[in-house]
């Protein structure tokens, strides 16, 4: 097993650990957090596979580079509408969206 | 149930995770050979290192796009913060505020190294963009910088330099060939034109994504 297959197995682990988070975690800061995680897993599976023969495949590189820069975009919006919706509704989860809601609370 | 919930998605995400492992143990060799692609043209990109030459040349497009998805998330940020939160600075301890003025300027310099380098060595753009916002972050932190929560014409002008160059080469190679393909003798001072407006515009924008959001409490 070489060294590039060795990150992207990791790589694996950490877009399954992301997931988890993202779809489990009720707290936003937490779900964006893992979002991250999911992100940094896909970087990691790309940039692996691109060199798990030894020689380093600039074409991913280039790509994770693109990615990581949008991530950070993607975050910092994600955190402006996360403070928005603390500010406005004192909470940092999502509402339920549930149509039987009122019927559940009467 | 609803207790039950998060360990069904745990065990449904360990799977995902099993299952792409295995897909990549089972990966065979690679059937396109990309890096080989990459060095027989990398003479004709106008810069010598293949990452650099993937990003500004190859695949432009990918990058163009990237520096408007930046843009487009400042947007965002800039239309969820209410004008009246950007205040002055809040000056912070002396010894925070002589360090940042001595680091301020020696990371510019170490911008315009990563940019200068990006042609040859790992560098670029990005990377230089990332230095100078960290710059910005750090006089705000410092508080030696007021919030941005309404950029003045200036500051807009300098956010949107990337992509107006950006675009404005593009349009402008157009007659040449396809889109961003650029004539091999003007393909190296194309790419540095590019990569300056880019460095500056991505400086300004990540740190504005910050300082157009932030609060800083003495």
């Amino acid at each position: 097993m070489s060294v590039g297959l060795l990150y992207a197995l990791a790589g694996a682990a950490l877009f399954a650990i992301g997931l988890a988070g993202l779809l489990a975690l009720p707290h936003l800061l937490r779900k964006i957090l893992a979002f991250n995680i999911l992100g940094s897993g896909a970087f990691l599976i790309l940039v692996g596979l691109g060199q798990r023969d030894g020689s380093v495949d600039p074409v991913p590189q280039a790509m994770v580079l693109t990615g990581i820069v949008v991530a950070i975009a993607a975050t910092a919006l994600a955190l402006a509408l996360a403070r928005q919706l603390l500010e406005r509704t004192g909470r940092m989860q999502l509402p339920e969206d549930r149509p039987d809601a009122e019927t559940d609370d009467a | 149930m609803k207790r039950a919930l998060p360990v069904v998605i745990v065990a449904l995400a360990a799977l995902l995770g099993a299952a792409l492992a295995a897909a990549m143990l089972d990966l065979p060799p690679h059937a396109v050979r990309l890096p080989g692609a990459v060095a027989a043209n990398l003479a004709a990109s106008g810069v010598a290192h293949p990452i650099t030459a993937v990003l500004l040349n190859f695949r432009g497009y990918d990058t163009l796009l990237e520096i408007a998805v930046l843009l487009l998330a400042l947007f965002g940020v800039l239309a969820l913060v209410k004008p009246h939160a950007a205040g002055a600075a809040h000056p912070a301890h002396p010894l925070l505020q002589t360090l940042a003025r001595l680091l301020a300027p020696l990371m510019v310099l170490v911008a315009g190294y990563l940019l200068w380098i990006g042609a040859s060595a790992p560098g670029g753009a990005f990377q230089a963009g990332a230095v100078l916002a960290a710059a910005g972050v750090l006089l705000r932190l410092a508080g030696l910088l007021p919030t941005w929560a309404a950029p003045n014409l200036l500051l807009r002008v300098g956010l949107a330099l990337g992509l107006l160059v950006f675009v404005a080469v593009a349009a402008a190679v157009l007659g040449h060939a396809t889109l961003l393909t650029y004539p091999p003798a003007l393909a190296g001072g194309l790419i540095l034109v590019i990569e300056a407006s880019l460095t500056l515009s991505i400086g300004l924008i990540l740190a504005a994504l910050y300082l157009a959001s932030t609060e800083v409490r003495p």
